[in-house]
């Protein structure tokens, strides 16, 4: 125990619960410090049983935003509430739109680094010392915050466990959110969610994943048969998504969606650094593809060196006739 | 319309990284090529000036040894200029000197838009963009994955963890970009060669009004204190396809009771 108090940037699901992300989180840094806060843009009241059950005593919260976008309004609300409340000793965000886009406006109006894409945090003496995975996941750089003041850090999901400490539901109370003039001037209009069926891309135990060797758009339509057909859920790597073959919800990697499934079957994905940090957690691995040298057979249990359009179709046939 | 574009100048991708044993950042004093991830801003950069019906399109980067291959490259495919910050005291700068040093730099040229990638493809802290609005007081919105201009400022899809929102926002403003926003151009022969003569403005930290202190080892206050070998995943078995080697993935399916 270094730390006397650690916020932790707290997220929502549609729902309106708090995200298995926060949680996670704050499992950590309930570790870390003796009191441990969450601050939160939506509303206080869903999210405080869960937040209370993992470690956290109160939750500042605003209430939602309306159409403002989140980093320079809940900056400021951070801002001030440290002018009223004190400063903890960090803040830890997840590695999302929101959390990155909050901490970097935060950054900058008090002044202090930042650290991101964190898989581990120790404290180390009156610091924090972060764990960062580097080259595809390859080496872990150790990184200690060296500043006076808040230590900001974004980590990645599924870093940490996310076990329940028993606790009461989190005190909620306001967190004050003001005009904050021409900077956060941007507007949300609408809002659209992507429609699609089975389970949760991060929370299922079976991903069937196509990138650019599925050859088109078309062929990909196999990735979602052999999906269905073992109860999972497709996923796709940014190559493809890039080229419009299938929505951003469907993204697997640095920028998508982190899986560890129990099985993650890889068709036509050479395995670029983007795409193994969000899949190499996986219990076991399947890649079909045809190049041999590609980097994804490095991290498979089971490799097949062959056309992946050729191989997935007989694979959903063999499948299909034992059931 | 005037628009400055962010570029990063990065070791290639394709080549294995190496970090610097003495402080253990990554090596970047070999060649060093235009960022892919930053070649989708330069495009739409060139598109939306275009469809304003003219203006301009400034690269700022900032690079050691005043690296300028990869702003070549971006001039090529039709940037008019570029301002480069290149200074020995930037060595070590983290993100929020970067931010600092890139928003000083942008100032000077006044643009009505700053375009961005959402993180570059070495090191991805994917906050510069968002702190570049913030030391300049702008607007910003990140993650845009289509930009149209308006006659009330920018409208734009910005990409959320359930599908998109529909975003305006006034101008001057910073906006990140996905990869995939639009298709770059491939640098014709003509346009490569007028690249070679298009002005690349060098200039210090000093130039910019910026001191030491803010900026390299001394301003990160953040220190890599060690880097380890992550635990190796075993690679298994591999075999070529001779048409039934899907029966070895239903063997495997099968041990693992999947089926």
């Amino acid at each position: 125990m270094g730390l006397s108090k650690i916020w932790v940037y707290a997220e929502a699901t549609p729902d309106g619960g708090p995200t298995s992300l926060t949680l996670e989180i704050l499992s950590k840094a309930r570790e870390l410090a003796d009191t441990v806060e969450c601050v939160t843009s939506a509303d206080g009241g869903p999210m405080a049983e869960g937040l209370g059950a993992h470690g956290a005593t109160a939750v500042h919260a605003a209430g939602g935003l309306g159409e403002s976008l989140p980093g320079p309004t809940m900056a400021a609300a951070l801002e001030g509430l440290m002018g009223s409340a004190g400063a903890p000793d960090a803040i830890f965000f997840g590695q999302t739109y929101e959390g990155r886009d909050v901490m970097s406006r935060l950054s900058v109006a008090l002044d202090q680094p930042v650290l991101t894409n964190n898989v581990d945090v120790v404290v180390d003496g009156d610091t924090l010392v972060v764990e960062e995975p580097v080259f595809g996941g390859t080496k872990n750089v150790h990184t200690a915050f060296r500043n006076s003041g808040v230590k900001l850090a974004t980590f990645r999901p599924k870093s940490f466990n996310a076990e329940p400490s028993g606790g009461g539901a989190a005190a909620v109370s306001e967190l004050a959110t003001g005009d904050v003039g021409a900077v956060g001037a941007a507007r949300v209009v609408d809002r659209h969610a992507e429609e699609r069926s089975g389970p949760q891309l991060d929370e299922a135990a079976v991903v069937v994943a196509g990138g650019r060797g599925m050859g088109d758009a078309e062929r990909y339509q196999v990735i979602e048969e052999l999906a269905k057909l073992l109860g999972g859920a497709p996923g796709a790597s940014r190559a493809i998504v890039d080229a419009g073959w299938v929505p951003f919800a469907y993204q697997v990697g640095q920028t998508g969606k982190v899986v560890k499934p129990t099985v993650y079957l890889a068709a036509g994905i050479s395995g670029a650094t983007q795409h193994l940090v969000g899949m190499k957690g996986s219990k076991h691995i399947i890649a079909v593809n045809k190049d041999p040298e590609a980097p994804i057979f490095s991290v498979a249990d089971l490799g097949i060196i062959g056309d992946a359009h050729k191989v997935l179709p007989a694979l959903v046939e063999a499948i299909r006739a034992r059931q | 319309m005037k628009v400055a574009v962010c570029v990063k100048q990065i070791p290639d991708p394709a080549l294995p990284g190496e970090l610097d044993p003495t402080d253990n950042t990554l090596k970047r004093d070999g060649k060093l090529i235009l960022d892919e991830s930053d070649s989708y801003g330069v495009e739409l950069a060139l598109q939306l000036v275009e469809a304003a019906g003219g203006g301009s399109v400034t690269l700022v980067s900032m690079a050691p040894n005043n690296e300028v291959s990869g702003l070549r490259t971006a001039l090529a495919m039709g940037a008019d200029d570029a301002v480069l910050i290149s200074d020995d005291a930037l060595s070590g700068t983290d993100a929020l000197g970067t931010a600092k040093v890139l928003a000083a730099a942008i100032g000077r040229v006044e643009p009505d838009l700053v375009l961005a990638g959402v993180e570059s493809s070495d090191g991805y802290t994917g906050t510069v963009p968002e702190q570049i609005a913030a030391v300049m007081g702008l607007p910003s919105v990140g993650f845009a994955k289509k930009i149209e201009i308006g006659d009330d400022g920018l409208h734009i899809e910005r990409q959320t963890e359930l599908g998109y929102d529909d975003v305006v926002c006034p101008m001057p403003a910073v906006v990140s970009v996905t990869a995939g926003v639009v298709e770059p151009r491939y640098p014709s022969f003509k346009g490569i060669m007028a690249a070679k003569k298009k002005p690349v403005d060098q200039v210090t930290i000093a130039d910019l009004g910026i001191s030491a202190d803010q900026v390299g080892w001394a301003g990160a206050r953040q220190e890599i204190v060690s880097v380890t070998e992550a635990e190796a995943r075993e690679a298994g078995e591999v075999i070529e396809d001779d048409g039934e080697g899907y029966q070895r993935i239903v063997a495997f399916l099968e041990e693992l009771k999947v089926i």
